[in-house]
């Protein structure tokens, strides 16, 4: 510990430090480890902790709303409304919750818009994409969003800054998925993120009597595999409308720049 | 050795090699300048190369060169310091070379795919042959595999040739992180549909290499470089780093929780990843502490002049951008606003330029200094306003950058995010106030000088050192108490023993 008669007292030697960066790095992954196990179990799609909903979820009406114990926006599960008009199950809503991800991926999305806040900054947060006012209506929305993926340039909304979504050439099918996809990551709890988001007008978000009692505190333990998301009622009433047929229906965006 | 000539087939393979890697880092680096330029036009001129380059490719190549050449950066000074470090010639001459080659096609092609195919089919095979849509690893499926290999490859010269030689604390350190960093790849090369859990291991590469295991790479290649141009007792560079590695890897592990609060995670990661990541900027304060105590222990009397400057930007710049700035959005609190804004732009910004960028420029001056027959490089060197003014236009356009992206960021947090509910009206009404569009116009006018500083900085490289015929200054250690053997007057040759 000394050199040449200059004593270096035990705190300040190298020894010392180097035990102490190995036992702090040892340590730290370890928590690190053993937090990610837990992690890993919570955010399990359609797990118990209902933070992170099955994709079945996409049968349903989604909210978001203020919880008063929380003090903080929590996406709410409500009654059955199918994505298209078809109910899908478990499986299916997953194929195609995956094949949207997938088209996402695939269109480097990320790299223009942010995901749960995480990507480039040049266009809108798609975390409530789902949910947003700028659709008008739940009646419209479906139709709007179709619309608007076949042909961007054409339907841009750019509020003035001249920035437009180029055409990503996407498939009727891709479409349809990506829209699963966006309607699933609504419904996911992010902890209040966006905060302060004010949603599109909708129908009831409590469920019809008969179906699982839920209110709005229940409504985070809804998001895990409960009966309404297990078991949705086949045949759909009607197959989903084709998707050239939305451009027919003379519906405008609004707000079009 | 020719001093003030190019004395490259003298050089050992090694450090043949770091000239390699540094060439086409910088080459890198200059196409990172000017997709960020194009990305930042698009801003102000939407329609600029509107359906040709589309914002998302020119950001994709801007980010995707910056963490290329940054690796190219420290893989070429690990080659600069594995030979002297462990006082024995590199091990697997051959493999060493053919991995710079594959590896350079690999990314070649991979650019080239970027910016020619930029998109594919939503299904695996885009994933596995174009791009796969993950910010900053988007590098598809295939080129992952071989950069798996690259860096086994890699790592099986820099451990062998310690293994040979002599180990120090220095190289221990070294290894044991090229171990995580590499382990730490694998964590993002795989596809699921559940986002949170893709999110959750997407951070453990993005966070985990940026915020841990580069910053105990660049503080080995620190140590190393302060032994060098100053002479600084290789003990005290030894503690200092395990201090270093003890309060990095302390608060940056944990600290990856800062990217857990709003991707489904569970709530304890408010509070583990707001404290942890509250304390990140304490290493980086040791780190200015260590490099500025060294450099007046040392009276500035330094070997090279440049690579002295870079290494004490290297400690100001990580200790700022990456630790103040970071600090400054990284609470719950905050972040709740900030994230997924301009604000996090600014933050990446200062803390990549801060904490990367200057240390491989400044190992880059070691090495030419070397390449030009250990030429001096101390004061008045010939042509030497040229590595002032680029140092000076580098930063006067990186802060200006990150000062205006600040701006337009906290602009964002609040007209956007907190008084607008984060609609896509309210983003753009963000968008369109007048303080964001002047911010924007302010990060092209400091792009612009900051590329002019490259531009100067790539001259100055070439330039540096040529025709001068003063040796290398000595920089024999001030201390009495040195305990490595070096030879005076040869302190780039100098081993120094641990």
């Amino acid at each position: 510990m000394s050199e040449s008669g200059i004593r270096t007292e035990w705190w300040a030697s190298e020894n010392f430090w180097r035990k102490c960066a190995i036992f702090v790095t040892g340590f730290m992954a370890l928590v690190l480890v053993l937090l990610t196990f837990h992690t890993l179990t919570v955010i399990e799609a359609g797990s118990e902790a209902g933070r992170v909903p099955a994709y079945a979820v996409i049968n349903h009406r989604i909210g978001y709303v203020m919880d008063d114990d929380k003090r903080r926006m929590v996406p709410v599960i409500g009654p059955v409304a199918p994505l298209f008009g078809e109910e899908l199950t478990e499986a299916e809503a997953m194929a195609l919750v995956d094949h949207g991800k997938l088209t996402v991926q695939a269109r480097n999305c990320m790299n223009c818009h942010t995901i749960l806040g995480n990507g480039a900054y040049y266009a809108p947060d798609l975390t409530k994409a789902w949910l947003d006012p700028g659709w008008g209506n739940e009646d419209a929305r479906e139709l709007l969003m179709t619309m608007f993926l076949k042909d961007p340039p054409t339907n841009a909304r750019t509020y003035g800054t001249g920035r437009r979504m180029p055409n990503q050439e996407l498939t009727d099918d891709e479409v349809r998925a990506v829209i699963a996809y966006l309607k699933w990551m609504s419904a996911i709890d992010t902890n209040g993120f966006p905060s302060g988001f004010k949603p599109l007008p909708q129908g009831s978000l409590t469920p019809p009597a008969a179906a699982a009692p839920q209110s709005r505190a229940g409504a985070s333990r809804a998001l895990g595999t409960s009966p309404p998301l297990a078991q949705p009622r086949r045949p759909s009433t009607k197959s989903p409308p084709p998707l050239t047929s939305a451009a027919a229906t003379g519906l405008s965006m609004r707000g079009a720049s | 050795m020719k001093i003030g000539k190019i004395n490259y087939s003298e050089l050992s393979t090694a450090q043949q090699l770091s000239v390699k890697y540094f060439t086409v880092a910088m080459v890198l680096f200059l196409a990172q300048l000017v997709f960020g330029l194009i990305a930042a036009w698009q801003f102000l001129a939407p329609d600029f190369l509107f359906g040709v380059l589309d914002f998302n490719v020119n950001r994709m190549v801007h980010i995707n060169a910056m963490v290329v050449w940054m690796l190219y950066g420290f893989i070429g000074a690990i080659f600069w310091l594995v030979e002297d470090e462990s006082g024995v010639p590199l091990v697997g001459v051959w493999i060493a070379n053919a991995t710079f080659y594959v590896l350079t096609v690999a990314v070649t092609i991979v650019v080239l795919v970027y910016l020619f195919v930029q998109s594919g089919p939503g299904d695996a095979w885009t994933l596995w042959l174009i791009n796969e849509g993950r910010e900053y690893i988007e590098a598809p499926r295939w080129a992952d595999i071989g950069i798996v290999i690259c860096m086994v490859a890699f790592f099986y010269n820099v451990a062998g040739t310690f293994v040979a030689g002599r180990w120090s604390g220095i190289s221990g350190v070294l290894v044991l992180d090229l171990v995580a960093l590499a382990g730490l790849y694998l964590a993002g090369m795989f596809y699921t549909t559940n986002l949170p859990m893709d999110q959750y291991w997407w951070w453990w590469v993005i966070h985990l290499w940026v915020e841990a295991t580069w910053e105990v790479l660049v503080g080995c290649i620190m140590a190393w470089g302060l032994i060098k141009t100053l002479g600084a007792r290789r003990r005290i560079v030894t503690t200092w780093l395990y201090v270093e590695v003890a309060l990095m890897f302390g608060s940056g592990i944990l600290g990856l929780g800062h990217h857990y609060f709003w991707i489904g995670t569970p709530e304890y990661w408010l509070g583990i990843g707001g404290f942890f990541s509250a304390l990140e900027p304490v290493p980086l304060v040791a780190m200015v502490v260590h490099a500025v105590y060294d450099a007046g222990r040392h009276h500035f009397r330094s070997s090279n002049h440049p690579a002295l400057a870079w290494l004490i930007a290297h400690a100001f710049g990580n200790f700022i951008g990456a630790g103040v700035f970071g600090f400054m959005q990284t609470l719950p609190q905050i972040n709740l606003y900030t994230h997924g804004t301009q604000w996090s732009s600014s933050h990446g910004h200062l803390a990549f330029f801060g904490a990367y960028t200057t240390i491989i420029v400044a190992f880059i001056y070691l090495t030419i200094q070397r390449l030009r027959g250990d030429v001096w490089m101390s004061s008045d060197i010939q042509g030497g306003w040229r590595w002032k003014w680029s140092l000076a236009l580098l930063h006067v356009g990186m802060v200006g950058m990150s000062m205006a992206l600040l701006i337009a960021g906290y602009e964002q947090s609040f007209v956007e995010r907190a008084m607008g509910g984060s609609t896509w009206q309210a983003y753009f009404e963000g968008q369109t106030q007048p303080w964001f569009i002047q911010a924007m116009w302010w990060r092209m006018v400091f792009g612009v000088i900051m590329t002019a500083g490259l531009v100067l900085l790539l001259v100055d490289f070439v330039k540096i050192g040529a025709g001068d015929t003063r040796p290398i200054q000595a920089v024999a250690a001030s201390d009495a108490v040195e305990d490595a053997a070096q030879p005076a007057g040869a302190v780039a040759k100098a081993a120094g023993g641990g």
